[in-house]
Protein backbone atom coordinates (compact mmCIF):
# COMPACT_ATOMS: atom_id res chain seq x y z
CA UNK A 1 0.00 0.00 0.00
CA UNK A 2 1.61 3.16 -1.02
CA UNK A 3 0.20 6.45 0.51
CA UNK A 4 1.35 9.69 -0.59
CA UNK A 5 1.47 12.72 1.58
CA UNK A 6 1.17 16.14 -0.33
CA UNK A 7 -0.17 19.70 -0.50
CA UNK A 8 -0.03 22.52 -3.27
CA UNK A 9 0.95 25.05 -0.07
CA UNK A 10 3.96 24.39 1.44
CA UNK A 11 3.92 24.61 5.35
CA UNK A 12 0.78 23.00 5.92
CA UNK A 13 2.04 20.26 7.97
CA UNK A 14 2.77 16.99 5.02
CA UNK A 15 5.96 15.96 7.46
CA UNK A 16 4.19 15.97 10.63
CA UNK A 17 1.10 13.78 8.92
CA UNK A 18 3.78 11.66 7.37
CA UNK A 19 6.08 10.99 10.47
CA UNK A 20 3.44 10.49 13.24
CA UNK A 21 1.32 8.28 10.80
CA UNK A 22 4.13 6.06 10.36
CA UNK A 23 4.72 6.02 14.47
CA UNK A 24 1.01 4.55 14.79
CA UNK A 25 0.86 1.60 12.59
CA UNK A 26 0.43 -2.04 13.77
CA UNK A 27 2.04 -2.87 9.87
CA UNK A 28 5.41 -2.75 9.02
CA UNK A 29 6.18 0.64 7.08
CA UNK A 30 8.76 2.41 5.25
CA UNK A 31 8.93 6.21 5.47
CA UNK A 32 10.20 7.72 1.71
CA UNK A 33 11.03 11.20 2.24
CA UNK A 34 10.58 12.37 -1.29
CA UNK A 35 10.96 16.29 -0.87
CA UNK A 36 14.32 16.07 -1.87
CA UNK A 37 14.82 19.99 -2.36
CA UNK A 38 14.10 20.10 1.69
CA UNK A 39 14.02 17.07 3.23
CA UNK A 40 12.86 17.28 6.92
CA UNK A 41 11.40 14.32 7.86
CA UNK A 42 14.53 12.64 9.61
CA UNK A 43 14.53 15.74 11.70
CA UNK A 44 11.91 14.12 13.49
CA UNK A 45 12.08 10.58 13.30
CA UNK A 46 15.96 10.52 13.73
CA UNK A 47 16.81 7.59 11.94
CA UNK A 48 20.37 5.18 12.33
CA UNK A 49 21.96 5.87 8.94
CA UNK A 50 23.39 2.67 7.55
CA UNK A 51 24.07 3.82 3.61
CA UNK A 52 24.60 6.94 1.37
CA UNK A 53 24.57 6.37 -2.54
CA UNK A 54 24.64 9.34 -5.11
CA UNK A 55 22.39 9.77 -7.45
CA UNK A 56 23.81 10.61 -11.11
CA UNK A 57 22.84 11.34 -14.44
CA UNK A 58 24.59 11.13 -17.22
CA UNK A 59 25.68 14.11 -19.29
CA UNK A 60 27.66 14.21 -22.37
CA UNK A 61 31.28 14.52 -22.71
CA UNK A 62 33.02 14.76 -26.26
CA UNK A 63 35.74 13.00 -27.14
CA UNK A 64 37.55 15.60 -29.70
CA UNK A 65 39.70 13.00 -31.44
CA UNK A 66 36.95 11.68 -32.84
CA UNK A 67 34.35 14.44 -33.20
CA UNK A 68 33.99 16.35 -36.96
CA UNK A 69 32.17 19.51 -35.29
CA UNK A 70 29.16 18.43 -37.41
CA UNK A 71 27.05 20.16 -34.78
CA UNK A 72 24.26 17.06 -34.90
CA UNK A 73 24.14 17.23 -31.14
CA UNK A 74 23.83 20.47 -30.80
CA UNK A 75 20.71 20.85 -33.44
CA UNK A 76 19.07 17.55 -31.39
CA UNK A 77 19.39 18.73 -27.98
CA UNK A 78 16.33 20.61 -27.02
CA UNK A 79 17.69 22.43 -23.73
CA UNK A 80 20.84 24.03 -25.14
CA UNK A 81 22.94 22.13 -23.39
CA UNK A 82 25.99 21.83 -26.12
CA UNK A 83 27.17 24.92 -28.08
CA UNK A 84 29.70 22.88 -30.88
CA UNK A 85 32.33 25.89 -31.74
CA UNK A 86 34.95 25.88 -34.49
CA UNK A 87 37.58 23.51 -32.80
CA UNK A 88 35.75 22.63 -29.68
CA UNK A 89 32.05 21.59 -27.52
CA UNK A 90 30.87 23.24 -24.42
CA UNK A 91 29.14 21.77 -22.46
CA UNK A 92 26.26 23.10 -19.95
CA UNK A 93 25.63 20.52 -17.51
CA UNK A 94 22.90 22.20 -15.56
CA UNK A 95 20.70 22.63 -18.70
CA UNK A 96 21.09 19.03 -19.81
CA UNK A 97 17.98 16.89 -19.24
CA UNK A 98 20.06 13.82 -19.98
CA UNK A 99 17.99 12.14 -22.74
CA UNK A 100 20.72 10.85 -24.74
CA UNK A 101 19.93 12.18 -27.83
CA UNK A 102 23.46 13.75 -28.81
CA UNK A 103 24.67 10.27 -27.61
CA UNK A 104 22.11 8.62 -29.75
CA UNK A 105 22.62 11.20 -32.60
CA UNK A 106 26.40 11.43 -32.94
CA UNK A 107 27.74 9.44 -36.33
CA UNK A 108 31.24 9.31 -34.91
CA UNK A 109 30.59 7.68 -31.77
CA UNK A 110 32.42 11.12 -30.17
CA UNK A 111 30.30 11.61 -27.63
CA UNK A 112 30.67 9.97 -24.23
CA UNK A 113 28.49 9.65 -21.64
CA UNK A 114 30.01 10.83 -18.11
CA UNK A 115 27.95 10.24 -14.71
CA UNK A 116 27.05 13.51 -13.12
CA UNK A 117 25.71 13.27 -9.23
CA UNK A 118 22.85 15.40 -9.09
CA UNK A 119 22.20 14.36 -5.00
CA UNK A 120 22.19 11.07 -2.63
CA UNK A 121 20.17 8.60 -1.43
CA UNK A 122 19.94 7.67 2.34
CA UNK A 123 18.96 4.52 3.67
CA UNK A 124 18.45 3.80 7.42
CA UNK A 125 15.99 2.86 10.61
CA UNK A 126 13.89 3.93 12.94
CA UNK A 127 13.34 1.19 15.15
CA UNK A 128 11.97 -1.57 12.92
CA UNK A 129 10.44 1.04 10.15
CA UNK A 130 12.87 1.61 6.74
CA UNK A 131 13.45 4.89 6.42
CA UNK A 132 15.07 6.43 2.97
CA UNK A 133 15.33 10.05 1.64
CA UNK A 134 16.84 12.02 -0.73
CA UNK A 135 19.06 15.56 -1.03
CA UNK A 136 19.41 17.23 -4.26
CA UNK A 137 23.02 18.85 -4.09
CA UNK A 138 22.99 22.89 -3.62
CA UNK A 139 22.89 24.09 -7.04
CA UNK A 140 21.50 21.04 -8.96
CA UNK A 141 17.74 21.50 -11.08
CA UNK A 142 16.94 17.66 -11.76
CA UNK A 143 14.61 17.13 -9.29
CA UNK A 144 12.35 13.87 -10.56
CA UNK A 145 15.17 11.65 -11.08
CA UNK A 146 15.98 11.75 -7.37
CA UNK A 147 12.59 11.15 -6.32
CA UNK A 148 12.29 8.07 -8.62
CA UNK A 149 15.31 6.51 -7.13
CA UNK A 150 14.13 6.91 -3.49
CA UNK A 151 11.15 5.36 -5.04
CA UNK A 152 12.72 2.26 -6.35
CA UNK A 153 13.10 1.12 -3.02
CA UNK A 154 9.61 0.74 -2.96
CA UNK A 155 8.80 -2.71 -0.58
CA UNK A 156 5.32 -3.67 -2.18
CA UNK A 157 5.78 -5.91 1.00
CA UNK A 158 4.92 -2.95 3.21
CA UNK A 159 3.73 0.16 3.86
CA UNK A 160 4.90 2.78 1.90
CA UNK A 161 4.13 6.83 2.63
CA UNK A 162 5.81 9.40 0.87
CA UNK A 163 6.58 12.86 1.90
CA UNK A 164 5.86 14.84 -0.74
CA UNK A 165 7.36 18.30 -2.16
CA UNK A 166 5.26 21.23 -2.14
CA UNK A 167 3.65 22.68 -5.90
CA UNK A 168 1.91 21.05 -8.44
CA UNK A 169 4.63 20.37 -11.07
CA UNK A 170 7.26 17.48 -11.77
CA UNK A 171 8.22 16.85 -8.87
CA UNK A 172 4.91 16.45 -7.02
CA UNK A 173 4.05 14.17 -9.86
CA UNK A 174 6.72 11.87 -9.18
CA UNK A 175 6.05 11.69 -5.91
CA UNK A 176 2.44 11.18 -6.13
CA UNK A 177 1.94 8.85 -9.66
CA UNK A 178 1.52 5.14 -8.77
CA UNK A 179 0.26 5.79 -5.35
CA UNK A 180 -2.50 3.55 -3.58
CA UNK A 181 -4.25 6.96 -2.00
CA UNK A 182 -3.13 10.79 -2.20
CA UNK A 183 -3.70 12.68 1.28
CA UNK A 184 -3.57 16.20 0.61
CA UNK A 185 -2.70 18.35 3.73
CA UNK A 186 -4.21 21.84 4.02
CA UNK A 187 -4.97 24.44 6.36
CA UNK A 188 -8.19 26.32 6.38
CA UNK A 189 -7.20 29.87 4.61
CA UNK A 190 -6.91 31.29 1.52
CA UNK A 191 -3.97 30.69 0.66
CA UNK A 192 -4.57 26.88 1.87
CA UNK A 193 -7.85 26.30 -0.18
CA UNK A 194 -6.32 27.73 -3.63
CA UNK A 195 -3.31 25.50 -3.50
CA UNK A 196 -5.42 22.73 -2.22
CA UNK A 197 -7.49 23.24 -5.20
CA UNK A 198 -4.75 22.88 -7.89
CA UNK A 199 -3.76 20.17 -5.67
CA UNK A 200 -6.92 18.19 -6.36
CA UNK A 201 -6.60 18.79 -9.64
CA UNK A 202 -3.37 17.62 -10.02
CA UNK A 203 -4.86 14.61 -8.01
CA UNK A 204 -8.18 14.31 -10.77
CA UNK A 205 -4.79 14.22 -13.69
CA UNK A 206 -3.67 11.10 -11.76
CA UNK A 207 -6.60 9.60 -11.18
CA UNK A 208 -6.04 8.22 -7.64
CA UNK A 209 -8.34 8.61 -4.76
CA UNK A 210 -7.75 11.16 -2.34
CA UNK A 211 -9.07 12.80 1.10
CA UNK A 212 -8.32 15.74 2.82
CA UNK A 213 -6.13 16.73 6.35
CA UNK A 214 -7.17 19.88 7.70
CA UNK A 215 -4.21 21.24 10.13
CA UNK A 216 -4.58 24.13 12.14
CA UNK A 217 -8.50 23.66 11.94
CA UNK A 218 -9.59 26.89 13.51
CA UNK A 219 -6.76 29.16 12.42
CA UNK A 220 -9.01 30.56 9.91
CA UNK A 221 -12.58 30.18 7.95
CA UNK A 222 -14.65 27.05 7.31
CA UNK A 223 -14.04 27.49 2.87
CA UNK A 224 -12.35 24.11 2.87
CA UNK A 225 -14.40 22.21 4.64
CA UNK A 226 -17.47 23.76 2.17
CA UNK A 227 -15.31 22.69 -0.95
CA UNK A 228 -14.35 19.16 -0.01
CA UNK A 229 -18.36 18.80 0.80
CA UNK A 230 -19.02 20.50 -2.74
CA UNK A 231 -16.02 18.12 -4.54
CA UNK A 232 -17.42 15.37 -2.23
CA UNK A 233 -13.77 14.47 -1.09
CA UNK A 234 -13.83 12.94 2.62
CA UNK A 235 -11.45 14.96 5.16
CA UNK A 236 -10.23 12.13 6.72
CA UNK A 237 -8.74 14.42 10.12
CA UNK A 238 -8.34 17.83 11.57
CA UNK A 239 -6.04 18.62 13.42
CA UNK A 240 -6.40 21.69 15.38
CA UNK A 241 -4.54 24.91 15.72
CA UNK A 242 -2.96 24.58 19.26
CA UNK A 243 0.34 26.48 20.02
CA UNK A 244 1.15 23.89 22.03
CA UNK A 245 1.34 21.35 18.62
CA UNK A 246 3.13 24.40 17.01
CA UNK A 247 6.02 24.48 19.58
CA UNK A 248 6.56 20.59 19.88
CA UNK A 249 6.76 20.56 16.33
CA UNK A 250 9.19 23.84 16.30
CA UNK A 251 11.58 21.74 18.77
CA UNK A 252 11.53 18.33 16.30
CA UNK A 253 9.54 16.38 18.69
CA UNK A 254 6.47 14.05 17.58
CA UNK A 255 2.83 15.10 18.54
CA UNK A 256 1.77 11.58 19.01
CA UNK A 257 4.72 11.05 21.78
CA UNK A 258 3.68 14.32 23.64
CA UNK A 259 0.22 14.32 23.25
CA UNK A 260 -0.31 10.43 23.53
CA UNK A 261 -4.29 11.24 22.43
CA UNK A 262 -2.72 11.50 19.10
CA UNK A 263 -2.32 7.96 18.89
CA UNK A 264 -5.68 6.61 18.65
CA UNK A 265 -6.22 9.46 15.77
CA UNK A 266 -3.50 8.55 13.89
CA UNK A 267 -4.83 4.49 14.24
CA UNK A 268 -8.43 6.08 13.16
CA UNK A 269 -6.87 8.09 10.23
CA UNK A 270 -4.80 4.87 8.79
CA UNK A 271 -8.17 2.77 8.79
CA UNK A 272 -10.24 5.63 7.22
CA UNK A 273 -7.14 5.28 4.84
CA UNK A 274 -7.35 2.01 4.61
CA UNK A 275 -10.94 1.57 3.85
CA UNK A 276 -11.49 4.71 1.11
CA UNK A 277 -8.77 2.32 -0.65
CA UNK A 278 -11.08 -0.47 -0.34
CA UNK A 279 -13.83 1.63 -1.92
CA UNK A 280 -11.50 2.95 -4.79
CA UNK A 281 -12.14 6.77 -3.84
CA UNK A 282 -15.14 8.49 -2.61
CA UNK A 283 -16.98 8.23 -5.83
CA UNK A 284 -16.55 4.99 -6.85
CA UNK B 1 16.37 49.44 -10.68
CA UNK B 2 17.03 46.88 -8.10
CA UNK B 3 15.33 43.27 -7.10
CA UNK B 4 14.94 41.56 -4.36
CA UNK B 5 13.66 38.11 -4.06
CA UNK B 6 11.77 36.77 -0.88
CA UNK B 7 12.24 33.07 -0.35
CA UNK B 8 12.43 30.55 2.38
CA UNK B 9 13.01 26.99 1.43
CA UNK B 10 10.55 25.61 3.64
CA UNK B 11 7.03 26.37 2.12
CA UNK B 12 4.12 28.17 4.40
CA UNK B 13 6.51 30.54 7.13
CA UNK B 14 5.29 33.82 5.81
CA UNK B 15 6.98 34.60 2.60
CA UNK B 16 3.48 35.98 0.44
CA UNK B 17 2.71 37.50 3.59
CA UNK B 18 5.50 39.52 4.02
CA UNK B 19 5.81 40.16 0.51
CA UNK B 20 2.49 41.78 0.48
CA UNK B 21 2.96 43.82 3.71
CA UNK B 22 6.20 45.00 2.33
CA UNK B 23 4.51 45.81 -1.01
CA UNK B 24 2.47 48.55 1.00
CA UNK B 25 5.62 49.89 2.62
CA UNK B 26 7.83 50.19 -0.54
CA UNK B 27 6.88 53.18 -3.33
CA UNK B 28 7.67 52.89 -7.34
CA UNK B 29 7.97 49.05 -7.19
CA UNK B 30 6.44 46.18 -9.82
CA UNK B 31 5.35 43.32 -7.78
CA UNK B 32 6.83 39.22 -9.23
CA UNK B 33 4.48 35.96 -8.18
CA UNK B 34 7.49 33.68 -8.88
CA UNK B 35 5.80 31.29 -7.12
CA UNK B 36 4.25 29.71 -10.13
CA UNK B 37 2.80 26.53 -9.15
CA UNK B 38 1.34 27.74 -6.50
CA UNK B 39 1.04 31.22 -6.80
CA UNK B 40 -1.06 33.26 -3.81
CA UNK B 41 0.06 37.08 -4.15
CA UNK B 42 -3.43 37.92 -6.46
CA UNK B 43 -5.19 36.57 -3.59
CA UNK B 44 -3.97 39.24 -1.38
CA UNK B 45 -3.83 41.98 -4.31
CA UNK B 46 -7.25 41.44 -6.30
CA UNK B 47 -5.66 42.06 -9.60
CA UNK B 48 -7.28 43.91 -12.21
CA UNK B 49 -6.07 41.37 -15.52
CA UNK B 50 -4.70 43.85 -18.17
CA UNK B 51 -2.87 41.46 -20.09
CA UNK B 52 -2.99 37.31 -20.46
CA UNK B 53 -0.28 35.83 -22.87
CA UNK B 54 -0.19 31.95 -23.07
CA UNK B 55 3.32 30.37 -21.89
CA UNK B 56 4.39 27.98 -24.44
CA UNK B 57 6.93 25.99 -21.96
CA UNK B 58 8.13 23.27 -24.38
CA UNK B 59 6.69 20.14 -26.95
CA UNK B 60 5.01 16.84 -26.31
CA UNK B 61 5.71 14.04 -28.86
CA UNK B 62 2.90 12.56 -30.48
CA UNK B 63 2.38 9.41 -32.76
CA UNK B 64 0.87 9.03 -36.15
CA UNK B 65 -0.49 5.73 -35.63
CA UNK B 66 -0.78 5.88 -39.49
CA UNK B 67 2.83 5.91 -40.03
CA UNK B 68 3.55 4.01 -37.39
CA UNK B 69 5.01 0.96 -38.37
CA UNK B 70 5.97 -0.03 -35.08
CA UNK B 71 9.67 -0.65 -35.15
CA UNK B 72 10.17 0.22 -31.54
CA UNK B 73 13.21 2.31 -32.27
CA UNK B 74 11.27 5.19 -30.08
CA UNK B 75 10.50 2.66 -27.02
CA UNK B 76 14.31 1.81 -26.91
CA UNK B 77 15.69 5.51 -26.90
CA UNK B 78 13.27 6.87 -24.97
CA UNK B 79 14.95 7.82 -21.47
CA UNK B 80 11.97 9.01 -19.83
CA UNK B 81 10.16 5.13 -20.21
CA UNK B 82 7.21 7.44 -22.24
CA UNK B 83 6.34 5.64 -24.54
CA UNK B 84 4.20 2.78 -23.97
CA UNK B 85 4.07 -0.67 -25.52
CA UNK B 86 0.42 0.47 -27.42
CA UNK B 87 2.88 3.33 -29.35
CA UNK B 88 0.95 6.07 -27.23
CA UNK B 89 3.28 8.63 -25.48
CA UNK B 90 2.67 8.79 -22.26
CA UNK B 91 2.24 12.85 -21.66
CA UNK B 92 3.33 12.99 -17.93
CA UNK B 93 6.75 10.80 -18.37
CA UNK B 94 7.31 12.49 -21.87
CA UNK B 95 10.05 14.98 -21.14
CA UNK B 96 9.77 17.07 -24.31
CA UNK B 97 13.03 16.26 -25.55
CA UNK B 98 12.17 15.24 -28.88
CA UNK B 99 15.14 12.51 -29.38
CA UNK B 100 12.40 9.72 -30.40
CA UNK B 101 11.33 12.54 -32.98
CA UNK B 102 13.95 13.10 -34.64
CA UNK B 103 15.06 9.80 -34.61
CA UNK B 104 11.93 7.73 -36.28
CA UNK B 105 12.99 6.07 -39.28
CA UNK B 106 9.63 6.84 -40.66
CA UNK B 107 9.17 10.74 -38.97
CA UNK B 108 5.66 9.09 -37.40
CA UNK B 109 6.32 11.47 -34.59
CA UNK B 110 4.87 14.68 -34.36
CA UNK B 111 6.13 17.38 -31.61
CA UNK B 112 3.55 19.97 -31.40
CA UNK B 113 3.86 23.33 -29.07
CA UNK B 114 2.81 22.82 -25.77
CA UNK B 115 0.64 25.15 -23.73
CA UNK B 116 1.91 25.10 -20.36
CA UNK B 117 0.21 27.86 -18.62
CA UNK B 118 -0.73 31.55 -18.64
CA UNK B 119 0.99 34.54 -17.33
CA UNK B 120 -0.59 38.27 -16.97
CA UNK B 121 0.59 42.07 -16.35
CA UNK B 122 -2.39 42.99 -13.81
CA UNK B 123 -2.57 46.48 -12.34
CA UNK B 124 -3.24 46.40 -7.83
CA UNK B 125 -3.89 49.17 -5.76
CA UNK B 126 -0.48 48.31 -4.39
CA UNK B 127 1.21 48.64 -7.90
CA UNK B 128 1.37 46.50 -11.35
CA UNK B 129 1.79 43.51 -10.68
CA UNK B 130 3.45 40.30 -13.17
CA UNK B 131 2.32 36.89 -12.54
CA UNK B 132 1.51 33.30 -13.90
CA UNK B 133 -0.04 30.30 -13.68
CA UNK B 134 1.53 26.96 -14.32
CA UNK B 135 -0.51 24.64 -16.09
CA UNK B 136 -1.05 21.82 -13.69
CA UNK B 137 1.39 18.60 -13.44
CA UNK B 138 3.26 21.00 -16.18
CA UNK B 139 7.03 21.54 -16.48
CA UNK B 140 9.43 24.10 -17.03
CA UNK B 141 8.54 25.89 -13.93
CA UNK B 142 11.76 27.27 -14.23
CA UNK B 143 11.70 28.70 -17.70
CA UNK B 144 8.29 30.51 -16.56
CA UNK B 145 9.78 32.60 -13.37
CA UNK B 146 12.79 33.08 -15.93
CA UNK B 147 9.78 34.64 -18.34
CA UNK B 148 8.11 36.54 -16.17
CA UNK B 149 10.91 37.82 -14.10
CA UNK B 150 12.56 39.59 -17.41
CA UNK B 151 9.00 40.92 -17.98
CA UNK B 152 9.03 42.34 -14.39
CA UNK B 153 12.23 43.88 -15.53
CA UNK B 154 11.11 45.50 -18.81
CA UNK B 155 8.13 46.65 -16.97
CA UNK B 156 10.20 48.62 -14.20
CA UNK B 157 12.27 50.05 -16.90
CA UNK B 158 9.46 51.16 -19.06
CA UNK B 159 7.23 53.04 -15.87
CA UNK B 160 10.78 53.89 -14.21
CA UNK B 161 10.17 52.36 -11.10
CA UNK B 162 12.97 51.65 -8.88
CA UNK B 163 12.23 48.14 -7.38
CA UNK B 164 10.93 44.49 -8.31
CA UNK B 165 9.54 42.62 -5.38
CA UNK B 166 9.01 38.90 -6.03
CA UNK B 167 7.82 36.76 -4.21
CA UNK B 168 9.75 33.52 -4.85
CA UNK B 169 8.71 29.62 -5.16
CA UNK B 170 9.68 27.65 -1.69
CA UNK B 171 12.81 24.91 -2.36
CA UNK B 172 15.64 25.12 -3.61
CA UNK B 173 15.74 23.38 -7.25
CA UNK B 174 14.99 24.75 -10.94
CA UNK B 175 12.18 27.29 -10.08
CA UNK B 176 14.06 29.14 -6.84
CA UNK B 177 17.39 29.14 -9.27
CA UNK B 178 15.61 30.85 -12.08
CA UNK B 179 13.99 33.12 -9.73
CA UNK B 180 17.28 34.39 -7.90
CA UNK B 181 20.00 34.61 -10.88
CA UNK B 182 21.06 38.23 -11.44
CA UNK B 183 18.52 39.51 -8.25
CA UNK B 184 20.38 42.48 -6.21
CA UNK B 185 19.65 40.20 -2.46
CA UNK B 186 17.65 37.54 -1.18
CA UNK B 187 15.29 37.83 1.74
CA UNK B 188 15.21 34.84 3.71
CA UNK B 189 12.23 34.02 5.81
CA UNK B 190 12.94 32.10 8.14
CA UNK B 191 10.49 29.92 10.73
CA UNK B 192 12.26 29.26 14.35
CA UNK B 193 11.44 25.56 13.93
CA UNK B 194 14.34 22.49 13.60
CA UNK B 195 12.80 21.99 10.09
CA UNK B 196 12.71 25.82 9.05
CA UNK B 197 16.46 25.64 10.53
CA UNK B 198 17.34 23.01 8.32
CA UNK B 199 15.89 24.83 5.04
CA UNK B 200 16.88 28.14 5.24
CA UNK B 201 20.60 26.96 6.41
CA UNK B 202 20.26 25.06 2.18
CA UNK B 203 18.74 27.82 0.44
CA UNK B 204 21.53 30.30 1.97
CA UNK B 205 23.80 28.06 0.86
CA UNK B 206 22.16 28.39 -2.56
CA UNK B 207 22.49 31.73 -2.64
CA UNK B 208 26.00 31.48 -1.68
CA UNK B 209 26.67 29.15 -4.80
CA UNK B 210 25.12 31.98 -6.80
CA UNK B 211 26.68 34.88 -5.23
CA UNK B 212 23.54 36.98 -4.63
CA UNK B 213 23.77 38.33 -1.24
CA UNK B 214 21.23 37.14 1.40
CA UNK B 215 19.25 38.51 4.40
CA UNK B 216 17.72 36.79 6.97
CA UNK B 217 14.37 37.55 9.34
CA UNK B 218 12.47 35.32 11.05
CA UNK B 219 8.58 35.19 11.52
CA UNK B 220 6.90 33.67 14.58
CA UNK B 221 9.83 34.39 16.23
CA UNK B 222 8.08 34.08 19.46
CA UNK B 223 7.26 30.50 19.12
CA UNK B 224 10.79 28.60 19.69
CA UNK B 225 13.27 31.59 21.28
CA UNK B 226 16.06 28.98 21.07
CA UNK B 227 15.72 28.37 17.02
CA UNK B 228 15.31 31.99 16.71
CA UNK B 229 19.04 32.35 18.14
CA UNK B 230 20.04 29.56 16.31
CA UNK B 231 19.12 30.92 12.72
CA UNK B 232 20.83 34.21 13.78
CA UNK B 233 23.67 32.89 14.92
CA UNK B 234 24.32 30.86 11.59
CA UNK B 235 23.25 34.00 9.54
CA UNK B 236 26.07 35.92 11.39
CA UNK B 237 28.55 33.01 10.89
CA UNK B 238 27.79 32.97 7.03
CA UNK B 239 27.63 36.75 6.42
CA UNK B 240 24.08 36.84 5.59
CA UNK B 241 22.55 39.86 7.72
CA UNK B 242 19.84 39.15 10.07
CA UNK B 243 17.29 42.13 9.37
CA UNK B 244 14.55 41.56 11.95
CA UNK B 245 12.60 39.11 13.76
CA UNK B 246 8.35 39.09 13.20
CA UNK B 247 5.87 37.71 16.17
CA UNK B 248 3.35 34.82 16.06
CA UNK B 249 0.38 37.16 15.39
CA UNK B 250 -2.94 35.80 13.96
CA UNK B 251 -3.76 39.38 12.74
CA UNK B 252 -1.21 38.14 9.67
CA UNK B 253 -3.93 35.05 8.80
CA UNK B 254 -7.18 37.54 9.64
CA UNK B 255 -5.65 39.96 7.16
CA UNK B 256 -5.32 37.45 4.50
CA UNK B 257 -8.88 36.12 4.86
CA UNK B 258 -10.02 39.69 4.79
CA UNK B 259 -7.54 39.52 1.21
CA UNK B 260 -5.73 42.88 2.86
CA UNK B 261 -2.02 43.40 3.40
CA UNK B 262 -1.43 43.23 7.88
CA UNK B 263 -0.84 47.00 6.88
CA UNK B 264 -4.13 47.31 5.31
CA UNK B 265 -5.90 45.47 8.16
CA UNK B 266 -4.19 46.84 11.21
CA UNK B 267 -1.04 49.20 11.12
CA UNK B 268 -1.17 49.01 14.65
CA UNK B 269 -0.35 45.63 15.35
CA UNK B 270 2.46 44.45 16.58
CA UNK B 271 3.20 42.20 13.53
CA UNK B 272 2.65 45.41 11.65
CA UNK B 273 5.26 47.41 13.72
CA UNK B 274 8.14 44.96 13.21
CA UNK B 275 7.50 44.22 9.67
CA UNK B 276 8.09 47.56 8.89
CA UNK B 277 11.26 47.31 10.87
CA UNK B 278 12.73 44.76 8.74
CA UNK B 279 11.39 46.40 6.07
CA UNK B 280 13.75 49.68 6.91
CA UNK B 281 16.52 47.18 7.97
CA UNK B 282 16.43 45.44 4.40
CA UNK B 283 16.75 49.19 2.08
CA UNK B 284 19.92 49.97 4.15
CA UNK B 285 21.76 47.22 4.01
CA UNK B 286 24.53 47.25 2.39
CA UNK B 287 24.07 43.82 0.53
CA UNK B 288 20.85 45.56 -0.83
CA UNK B 289 22.46 48.68 -2.38
CA UNK B 290 25.54 46.89 -3.97
CA UNK B 291 25.71 46.09 -7.72
CA UNK B 292 24.31 42.75 -9.21
CA UNK B 293 26.13 40.02 -9.42
CA UNK B 294 26.16 37.98 -12.67
CA UNK B 295 25.02 34.41 -12.28
CA UNK B 296 26.84 33.39 -15.42
CA UNK B 297 30.20 33.50 -13.64
CA UNK B 298 29.46 30.98 -11.37
CA UNK B 299 27.30 28.65 -13.79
Amino acid sequence: MIISIASGKGGTGKTTVATNLALCLSNKVQLLDCDVEEPNAHLFLNPVFQQKEPVYAPVPQINLEKCTFCKKCMDICRFGALAVLKKDVMIFENLCHSCGGCFEVCPENAVIEKERTLGIIEHGSVNDMDFINGRLDIGQVMVPPIIKKVRSYTNPDLVTIIDAPPGTSCPVIAAMNKADIILLVTEPTPFGLHDLKLAVETVKILDIPCGIIINRAGIGNDEVNKYAEKENIPILMEIPFDRKIAQIYSKGQMIVDELPEYREKFSVLFQKIAQLIEKGGQNK
Amino acid sequence: MKELIILSGKGGTGKTSITSAFASLAKNMVLCDADVDAADLHLILNPDFKLSYDFIGGHEALINLEKCTQCGRCIEICRFDAVKDSFKIDAIACEGCGVCVDLCPEEAIDFPETLCGQWYISDTRLGPIVHARLGIAQENSGKLVSLIRQEAKKLATKANLDLILTDGPPGIGCPVIASIGQANAVLIVAEPTVSGFHDMERVAELSRHFNIPAMVCINKYDLNLEQTRKIETHAQKNNIAVVGRISFDPAFTEAMIQAKTIFEYNKDSQAAAETRQVWDAIVSQPAFNAPVNNILQHL
